[in-house]
């Protein structure tokens, strides 16, 4: 199997270890999640070459960029990748077209689908061509350096936490562009982040990092589902559906959304019915009951069964999966309601989903 | 007024000064993107012996020199075998001694500038496909273009206001080693104050000028990298 992201990387940094064996869609983004010093950072500059790692082994797509065990090792610069960092990391000296074109002319061959006017109208920049630098927002420095990066035509495109430098409204600014890539673009990706809300919105696959091992590693879905995670990454524990908009209720400004297993009210943010969107429901906006309530000022009501339970790092709390029809659900609950209802793995209850945060 | 003498000593320093501030900048931008990104013990060597000559009289330089240029010495024996003659008291050997005089001003500037880049923008041209000659010429020489214009200038200026060395050295052959600061020494020692007036007004004028072309070329240390 030479298809996908082959990546297994094993170096020792002072105080510090990474050690991952990942395979990854040949399509498509992955999020590489984790708290900050679980070496996401590091996993990313490794698989870029920036950062030497021993005994590493990365290929993308077929193509080997580095296997220690015969030799070859690629420098940065004769990796087809794409690398958007932390910062805005514009050339200070070169005007915005300069920047664009400053790898679009290094591909050798300029063979490749990327097109100047393209990438500039993909991130909406043609307005600041002649700008320097310096004379640009944050956000519009990030956009600038995702299309000069896309414009080498990349077998791959890595994203080092491309939106933490950047004030939230400016966020909501680039958010659009990112998802308009991922849309329109074939390139598979590695989106690190630590921003629960980036990753439900872009990922289609999750990695998760913790402590330099991979926790877990699979579908975006089936992975946040799961409860046997460590247990800190289990505090902010929330999964995320696939929906799509049926009715809008327009006299109460309200969209009914279907997913697989049964449909939830938000409110209604102008999307157009039969749009897909992606909704992200956290543990803590979900509680339990026995029976279908009716006196509640909870709109959403989903009847499921209990799957599986664990503990979280507080001992009052647990944490319950549940399976709505076909749908995996979180639900932070109490131990003291978990003993009171005497809920058990195999019991059917109703979810109430007191939030639905649309991500995209 | 300058007589013909004070013309040609002028000359020759003009000509001394843009000579030494070329070789510097050739062989010190690579000393100095060596300095600054290293991760070698030998860094800290190399830049004391770099900055040498910024505290050692320059009568220690230019004895050193006069010694190793010499006819005994290995840099003498060196250009003799060459079949380039000796050094000391020829225009050549005026270069070589204030190349290594002048070299800190030159490479300090250089150093810094290079070190104030840091490793982002050369890796985000390693990621753009740019190999390590084309970084340095693409990325690393445009982002310390402050360091190269403070080096030359203060390169050139501190050649022309050499007099230790070059008198060790050099001597005071007209045209060939006579520049103007060994031109005043001799007005004055001859008592033709009139005469050392005019060529070290000059010099004063054209150090202040010089000076003030630095601080307008770089008023501040602006931030290079956004």
């Amino acid at each position: 199997m030479t298809g996908g992201l082959q990546v297994r990387l094993d170096v020792a940094y002072a105080g510090f270890r990474l050690a991952v064996d990942l395979q990854l869609p040949g399509s498509g983004i992955t999020a590489l999640f984790g708290p900050s010093g679980s070496g996401k950072t590091t996993c990313l500059r490794a698989i870029a070459g920036l950062e030497r790692a021993p005994g590493g082994y990365v290929s993308v797509n077929g193509e080997v960029w580095q296997d220690e065990a015969t030799g070859v090792f690629q420098p940065t610069h004769r990796r087809a990748l794409a690398y958007v960092f932390q910062e805005a990391s514009l050339f200070a000296h070169l005007s915005v077209r300069r920047n664009l074109e400053y790898g679009f002319r290094r591909v050798s061959g300029g063979a490749g689908p990327a097109s100047f006017a393209g990438a500039v109208e993909l991130l909406g920049i043609g307005p600041l061509l002649d700008r320097q630098p310096d004379r640009l927002s944050g956000g519009e420095r990030q956009r600038v350096a995702i299309a000069r990066a896309l414009l080498t035509n990349p077998r791959l495109m890595l994203f080092d936490e491309p939106l933490a430098a950047i004030d939230a409204a400016r966020k909501d600014e680039i958010l659009p562009y990112l998802e308009r890539l991922h849309g329109e673009l074939q390139i598979p990706s590695i989106y690190v982040s630590h921003n629960a809300d980036e990753v439900a919105r872009l990922a289609d696959h999750l990695v998760i990092l913790d402590q330099g091992t991979v926790a877990a590693s699979g579908p975006l879905q089936a992975t946040l589902a799961r409860i046997d995670l460590p247990a800190a990454l289990l505090d902010r524990a929330g999964v995320v559906i696939e929906a799509s908009v049926t009715d809008l209720h327009a006299a109460d400004h309200l969209a009914r959304l279907a997913f697989r297993g049964g449909t939830l009210l938000v409110p209604s943010t102008g999307r157009p019915v039969g749009r897909r969107v992606r909704c992200r429901i956290e543990a803590r906006d979900v509680s339990l009951t026995l029976n279908r309530q009716d006196d509640t000022s909870i709109l959403n009501l989903v009847p499921a069964t209990i799957t599986a339970v664990t503990d979280t790092t507080h001992p009052a709390q647990c944490l319950v999966q549940l399976d709505a029809g076909g749908t995996l659900l979180l639900a932070q609950v109490t131990r003291r309601s978990w003993e009171t209802l005497q809920l058990a793995p195999g019991k059917a209850v109703w979810a109430q989903v007191k939030a639905v945060a649309l991500v995209g | 007024m300058l007589s013909a003498n004070d013309l040609t000593a002028i000359w020759l320093t003009l000509k001394l000064a843009t000579v030494v501030t070329g070789v510097l900048l050739l062989i010190g931008t690579p000393i100095a993107w060596w300095l600054a990104r290293t991760r070698s013990w030998w860094k800290r060597p190399v830049a004391a012996i770099v900055a040498l000559p910024l505290v050692l009289p320059p009568t220690v330089i230019g004895f050193y020199l006069l010694v190793a240029m010499g006819p005994y010495g290995p840099l003498g024996q060196l250009t003799e075998a060459l079949g380039l003659g000796l050094l000391p008291f020829t225009f050549a050997g005026l270069v070589v001694a204030s190349v290594i005089y002048s070299m800190p001003f030159v490479i300090q500037p250089l150093h810094n500038a290079f070190e104030a880049i840091g490793e982002r923008p050369l890796e985000v041209a390693a990621t753009l496909r740019a190999g390590p000659v084309d970084r340095f010429f693409s990325v690393a020489m445009p982002l310390a273009r402050p360091g190269f214009i403070t080096g030359a200038i203060l390169g050139f200026a501190h050649t022309i206001g050499e007099f230790g060395v070059v008198l060790m050295i050099g001597g005071s052959i007209p045209g060939q080693t006579r520049v103007v600061s060994v031109q005043i020494y001799d007005h004055v020692q001859a008592f033709e104050y009139a005469r050392a007036h005019w060529l070290a007004g000059a010099l004063l004028v054209f150090s202040f000028l010089v000076l003030l072309a630095l601080y307008a070329f770089n008023p501040s240390r602006r931030a290079t990298w956004s």
